[in-house]
């Protein structure tokens, strides 16, 4: 629990005029979960697509492992071994639940447009695996029985947990969760709190943005808190709410700056 | 592949060795199915294109003439041997696609639309102006039939050779459909930022679709050359990528069966409209908008929910 | 049509005046066709293939009316810009409007499909000739710099110059033309201010279709006319459009007239048989390299729809 698997130093993201993070210096350690909260516009979904290759930071690097991911496109990052959710969902919705999640293992197989156009034995092996280890991650997540249903059919809460599925799949060293909450009732909320858990056992390490607090104080070992793009605190779950700048900041915003 | 599919496999097949015998051997009707099954050829590439891996062509009369016109001129002023003047016109298209595709698959909608139309359009001027070598606006002649140890291939023969193409290349496209290789195109088609954050290069696979499908196209060319014997650049002209087009987005576009279908449909009708000839663009004009308008998921989708409809009606009737 | 006998027997300078003006001739209607892309874009976000159509239609009709009911230039003229209007405000009602919230594809695909039904229909009523219009003031040409221009050319140019004006007026200085705009920027923020995107759609189209029946109208007394002008036509002029930044009114006009020119120039100095070539090379550089065009900038590009 002591490797640093993710070391952010100096990240500035601008878009245009307008800074969406700023000086950001932070690490996660391995098999930690890291919540990242704020109010919104904080940065926090930047945060998580400036680190998935989605937009280039502006300026400072970000090391995963020990290895730059400055410049890395984001099916370059995801082969690395981080994979992550959407805030606002990004399924297949042409494809069924089942087959959101074996696409999941595409990094994972080899099968090219010759072995799969001729069918050739290591193909039909290679599918077979693809197939039961989506099931596995299916049943991991309690989506078994939503195998064949389209993806988009399914509930709200259910899709966020395909999403976390098919995530799962890629095998990844570190889950990038973006509000997965969002949407749960509190016995969903309670399952996906146990869920992550099991997650981090496996041996992933999870980064978490929500801001559901009562999820974020119960699982996380840390929590950094984002405002106006800039760290305003970092520490255990309970400081970190004890701290007067991160009350201010959540509650009198107007106030402040009256 | 899916039991469904097989079995529609099996059926197709199957009529394809039975039907120059259930037409009498007659030479328009067997024609007729050979045309068929060319475009269907060029509908299967172009629905594994725009169907499963949601891009856009309005240019692939172009790759049609690319295979055609190297079959063609290969073969009769180089004497180069059919076989390997069809490989040729593949590793041209292919070429062609992959220099072409790059670039233009990075764009967006409308503009990966125009552009295709733009590369469809400058290659049907060289076919018209490089007439030394294609023969120009009055075409070329003389291109020699196949034959197989000796025999020419004609009638029957080549109707046989066209549809083992066909479901050959209808087997290897199901396969790929229901592959890691099909799931990464219809998870690009699905959604772009999705497919590349869990790893998939969208930009690479697209291209290597468009590629695919372009390489479907010279096949079908290469076998419309050896089969018309005289090609000239207004077969691969603006309307017969269009035409591509509707048959694949009227047949519908989401599945290689709905493609196959809208080749079926408007390769047959022009031969129902014959003697309309005045209204056969004005024809053409007003199915493709109907179906848009009132049918967009194609006649195949269609047909499928409309049956699902008068099931439904039987079954609330035996209540 | 434009290089009169005697084009080998002028000097370069004389060639190249000649080569100009026919530039700034093609120019002039791909400019219009541009302008007409850029409107519907903006108001709707889509690209209308049937530009082209509007053009075709613009000039056949006009055949019709002067040929055929022996009608005044004048009236003709204006009878069948209200004509061709209709025809745009009639697709858009029937075919666009109904499709607001379908994929990209088949947005496409029924603009596609209202330019195959133009032609279709326009063939069932004028055949596949070409037809040809009696030059606007007498066929006598001018001499110019040692080139020989034909008065309709002044026409073109000057109803050209007349129709960008009139609507860059109605953009800036009416209402109903900033609202237009203002719709193009953000059609949420002007549906809540309480303009009628709807009507913005459907004014947008009648507008492009107006000015695609000018350019028709006015070119074919020099290239003629004939039922599948328009697809080539709407190439080009998409390409000036895209040149010249797709979105900016000013910028398509002027692209239209460098594309105009560009062919005119390779057409006389190269090859005419390539010509169309060039316009489409134009077409495929410009998207391949920079989409956003001379005057339009990388970012806005991204963050517009297609």
């Amino acid at each position: 629990m002591s490797e640093q698997i993710l070391r952010v130093q100096g990240l500035w993201k601008s878009f245009g005029g307008l800074r969406a993070l700023e000086s950001l210096d932070f690490t996660v350690s391995e098999q930690q979960i890291k919540s990242f909260i704020g109010p919104n516009g904080a940065g926090k979904t930047t945060l998580f697509n400036v680190l998935t290759g989605i937009y280039p930071p502006t300026e400072g690097t970000f090391e995963f492992a020990g290895k730059s991911l400055n410049g890395l496109k984001p099916y370059a990052i995801a082969r690395r071994g981080i994979s992550r959710t959407f805030q606002n969902l990004a399924l297949f919705g042409n494809m069924t639940a089942l087959e959101n999640v074996m696409l999941g293992r595409h990094i994972r197989t080899t099968t090219g447009l010759f072995s799969a156009g001729l069918r050739l034995p290591g193909m039909r092996r290679e599918e077979r695996a693809i197939r039961e280890k989506a099931m596995e991650e299916l049943r991991f997540m309690g989506l078994e029985n939503r195998a064949t249903m389209e993806a988009t059919s399914l509930p709200m809460g259910e899709q966020r947990l395909l999403e976390i599925a098919r995530a799962l799949a890629t095998q990844p060293k570190l889950l990038l969760l973006d509000e997965p909450a969002a949407g749960l009732n509190m016995r969903e909320t309670a399952k996906l709190s146990e869920t992550i858990r099991m997650i981090r056992e496996r041996g992933i390490t999870v980064m978490l943005v929500e801001h559901d607090m009562s999820l974020v104080m119960e699982i996380s070992d840390e929590v950094l808190v984002l405002n106006h793009g800039k760290k305003i605190a970092e520490g255990g779950p309970k400081d970190v709410q004890r701290n007067p700048e991160v009350i201010a900041a959540y509650l009198g915003e107007e106030a402040g700056d009256a | 592949m899916r039991r469904k599919d097989l079995y529609t496999l099996l059926a197709i097949a199957l009529l394809a060795v039975l039907y120059p015998l259930l037409v009498g051997g007659n030479q328009y009707f067997i024609s007729l199915l050979v045309f068929l099954g060319i475009n269907g050829i060029i509908t299967m590439g172009l629905s594994l294109l725009m169907g499963y891996a949601g891009q856009i062509s309005l240019g692939h009369a172009a790759f049609y003439g690319i295979g055609a016109y190297s079959s063609g001129v290969l073969t009769t002023k180089y004497s180069v041997h059919p076989a390997g003047a069809f490989l040729i016109g593949i590793f041209l298209s292919g070429l062609i696609a992959w220099l072409v595709g790059k670039p233009t698959l990075r764009l967006k909608g409308h503009y990966m639309a125009v552009a295709t139309l733009g590369f469809g359009e400058i290659l049907f001027v060289v076919f018209n102006e490089l007439s030394p070598l294609t023969g120009g606006p009055s075409g070329l002649s003389g291109i020699p039939s196949l034959t197989i140890f000796g025999t020419p291939l004609e009638g029957a023969m080549y109707f046989y050779l066209v549809w083992a193409f066909v479901i050959l290349l209808l087997i290897f496209s199901l396969n790929v459909i229901n592959s890691r290789v099909g799931r990464a195109l219809r998870a690009v088609h699905g959604s772009e930022l999705a497919a590349n954050a869990m790893g998939v290069e969208a930009s690479r696979y697209k291209v290597q679709v468009f590629v695919l499908s372009a390489i479907y196209a010279s096949m079908a060319g290469s076998l419309y050359a050896h089969f018309v014997t005289f090609i000239s650049p207004s077969s691969f002209s603006l309307m017969f990528s269009i035409l591509l087009l509707m048959m694949v987005v009227v047949g519908g576009a989401g599945t290689i069966w709905g493609a196959l279908l809208g080749a079926a449909v408007l390769t047959l009708l022009p031969e129902y409209l014959r003697g309309l000839e005045d209204f056969e663009v004005l024809a053409y004009g007003a199915i493709l908008m109907i179906v848009l308008l009132y049918m967009p998921q194609g006649i195949l989708e269609g047909m499928r929910s409309l049956l699902g409809k008068v099931k439904g009606l039987g079954s609330a009737a035996h209540e | 049509m434009f290089i009169h006998r005697g084009v080998g027997e002028m000097s370069l300078a004389s060639q190249l005046v000649q080569y100009l003006f026919a530039g700034l001739t093609v120019g002039s209607i791909y400019a219009l066709v541009a302008l007409g892309f850029t409107m519907i874009y903006n108001a709707t976000g889509i690209i209308n293939l049937a530009q082209g159509e509007f053009v075709m239609l613009g000039g056949l009709v006009m055949v019709f009316f002067t040929m055929v009911l022996k009608i005044p230039i004048v009236i003709g003229l204006v009878l069948t810009v209200l004509g061709v209007t209709m025809v745009g405000a009639l697709f858009e009602r029937l075919a666009i409007h109904p499709l607001k919230n379908a994929s990209l594809i088949t947005l496409i695909m029924i603009t596609l499909a209202g330019s195959i039904l133009f032609r279709g229909i326009a063939m069932c009523l004028w055949g596949k000739d070409p037809y040809a219009l009696p030059p606007f003031s007498g066929s006598r040409p001018v001499q110019f710099l040692g080139a020989t221009i034909q008065l309709q050319i002044l026409w073109i140019l000057g109803i050209t110059i007349l129709a960008v004006c009139g609507i860059g007026f109605f953009f800036n200085r009416t209402l109903m033309g900033k609202a237009m705009t203002a719709c193009a920027f953000n059609p949420l923020a002007a549906r809540l201010v309480g303009i009628n995107v709807r009507k913005m759609v459907l004014v947008s189209f009648g507008l492009s279709a107006a000015t695609g029946a000018i350019a028709g109208a006015i070119i074919t007394p020099i290239t003629l006319m004939e039922y599948d002008r328009g697809p080539l036509l709407a190439l080009k002029g998409f390409a000036a459009a895209v040149l010249g930044g797709l979105g900016s009114g000013p910028g398509a006009i002027i692209a239209g007239f460098i594309i105009g020119i560009l062919e005119s120039l390779g057409a006389g100095l190269i090859s005419s048989g390539y010509k169309d070539a060039i316009a489409l090379l134009v077409l495929l550089v410009i998207l391949w390299v920079k989409p956003s065009g001379i005057f339009g900038s990388a970012e806005e590009s991204e963050l517009k729809k297609f």
